[in-house]
């Protein structure tokens, strides 16, 4: 913020920074060559709604553009919405494992239409989930107001396996911009799709 | 180029700088007076001006260095791990993720009064403190926008803000206090020291004067910066109903409580969320001696954040 900002009490809202999700696919083929972990085809947006029926219709014409080809062969499983309990909405796509590029646009799908009529600010974070034969869970989220991706392994309970998360950290960082910042990734819990 | 539903409000904007602007004048008027007195008669006050200023400037320099541990002892609250409060962190957390900013230390105060405040000198050293009262009576969203105009404070630094704003009125009485006893402990000595009573009273009634206009105009600009970060907070969780039914709860809950309490709550008003006690007396007097705006303003000025979110096509 700048020093007039600080002065007259005014925030800008920060928009969000789209791009960097594309990085997502092919840090997905280093990601299974390191690890072992594979994506699962399930990824999803997390945004706060707008209170009022303008930011709800546009919602609802998200999910009907995602659901187009939802059932087709070769298509999409139909776009799930849930509420947490922090009142933030997570649309949830579901591909197949090996359809990480169909996956990333459908994220940009809802990134897009959100941010063209205005709720840009509005989006939290993106998640993409992983898993490795021992059934490990792992997720790449991004965080759209900086950009950068931090892992996240959640254990049982409300624990999360840092050793895991900072081996992946080393595994993808060529490919993903990562948060430097450890205190910026923050967890998740319970994160539909994961 | 991004369009954007979130506006700011001009008018705030040129409010809060026409007080600023005042505070200047009066500040430089004052320091323009008292070197003035100082250099039209020999300057042997200059002693008690040049005291007044160090421990004026020291006073406001610890508050604001130690503001957090002061004020998390004030009001007795206990800082919580993420361990112990991941509701109350996870809200954090995300709050500050939208808005891209530092993460503040999170604790709690087991006031029965519902109210929350945001203190330190800077995001690395701020301290969010809700009361237990708050957490009990607010539904989540509520807490949330609670929160979001919280975090707003420290974005917008407002404890820096207010603290060199603070500063002159500070300086000017402690100055009526010294000009006073050194009066009181000087007088009756020889003929020359006529001179001195007499600057030492054109001090005292100076800074005086200055006291009071700088007073008001503090009160002031805290108001206006109370409804700078409802703005912001409305905006950030793009819920402003949430934080009129936070701010409705709040103030009907803080007329019910003994008064007491609230008076031994009172210093640390300023960093409220919402004032703890209401002054007696006409609503325009109460009105400009009040930190935070009346609640009939802040909820007008949310329902028109409310009429902006929702607006059918954002304003270009």
């Amino acid at each position: 913020m700048g020093f007039l900002d600080t002065l007259f009490g005014r925030t800008k809202p920060v928009q969000p920074k789209l791009d960097d999700l594309f990085a997502l696919p092919s840090a997905a083929i280093t990601l299974e060559a390191a690890t072992g972990f594979t994506p699962t085809g399930s990824g999803s947006v997390c945004f706060r709604a707008v209170e009022g029926k303008t930011f709800s219709d546009i919602q609802a014409e998200v999910r009907e553009l995602l659901n187009m080809d939802a059932g087709k062969p070769g298509g999409a499983l139909p776009v799930e919405v849930t509420k947490d309990s922090y009142g933030y909405t997570w649309l949830v796509s579901s591909h197949l494992s090996d359809e990480m590029d169909a996956l990333v646009t459908d994220l940009h799908a809802v990134n897009s239409a959100l941010v063209d009529n205005g709720f840009g600010p509005q989006l939290l974070c993106t998640l993409v989930a992983f898993r490795d034969e021992q059934e490990r869970r792992l997720a790449l989220v991004y965080l759209y107001k900086r950009g950068t991706f931090y892992p996240f392994a959640p254990t049982s309970g409300q624990r999360r396996d840092n050793a895991l998360e900072l081996q992946v950290k080393g595994a993808v960082q060529e490919d993903l911009k990562i948060e430097q910042d450890l205190t910026k990734w923050f967890p998740v819990w319970g994160a539909p799709g994961l | 180029m991004a369009r954007t539903r979130y506006a700011p409000d001009r008018g705030l904007t040129v409010r809060m700088t026409a007080t600023m602007f005042l505070l200047g004048l009066v500040f430089v008027a004052f320091v323009a007076l008292i070197i003035g007195i100082l250099v039209a008669v020999h300057a042997s006050a200059a002693a008690i001006v040049f005291f007044a200023l160090i421990f004026g400037g020291g006073t406001a320099f610890v508050s604001l260095f130690y503001s957090d541990k002061i004020a998390l002892a004030a009001a007795g609250a206990q800082e919580v791990s993420p361990q112990e409060e991941p509701e109350l962190h996870g809200m954090v957390d995300r709050l500050c993720a939208l808005a891209d900013m530092d993460k503040p230390r999170v604790a709690i105060a087991p006031a029965d009064m519902p109210n929350a405040f945001a203190t330190g000198r800077n995001s690395k050293h701020s301290v969010l403190v809700v009361t237990e009262g708050l957490r009990r009576r607010l539904e989540p969203d509520e807490l949330e926008g609670v929160l979001a105009h919280e975090l707003s404070h420290v974005a917008h630094k407002d404890v820096q803000v207010m603290t060199y704003a603070s500063l002159l009125a500070i300086v000017a009485g402690l100055l009526v206090r010294f000009a006073f006893y050194s009066q009181l402990f000087g007088g009756g000595r020889r003929n020359s020291d006529q001179n001195t009573a007499l600057i030492l009273f054109a001090i005292m009634a100076v800074s005086a004067v200055v006291y009071a206009i700088s007073f008001l105009l503090i009160r002031l600009l805290s108001r206006y910066r109370e409804l700078a970060a409802d703005r912001s907070g409305a905006q950030l969780t793009g819920q402003p109903s949430k934080l009129i039914s936070a701010l409705t709860k709040v103030s009907n809950g803080m007329a019910q409580i003994p008064t007491q309490d609230l008076r031994a709550a009172e210093p640390l008003n300023a960093f409220y969320f919402a004032p703890a006690m209401k002054l007696n007396g006409p609503a325009s007097l109460s009105t400009i001696f009040s930190t935070h705006p009346s609640l009939e303003k802040r909820i007008e000025q949310l329902e028109k954040i409310q009429r902006e979110l929702g607006q059918a096509g954002p304003p270009q």
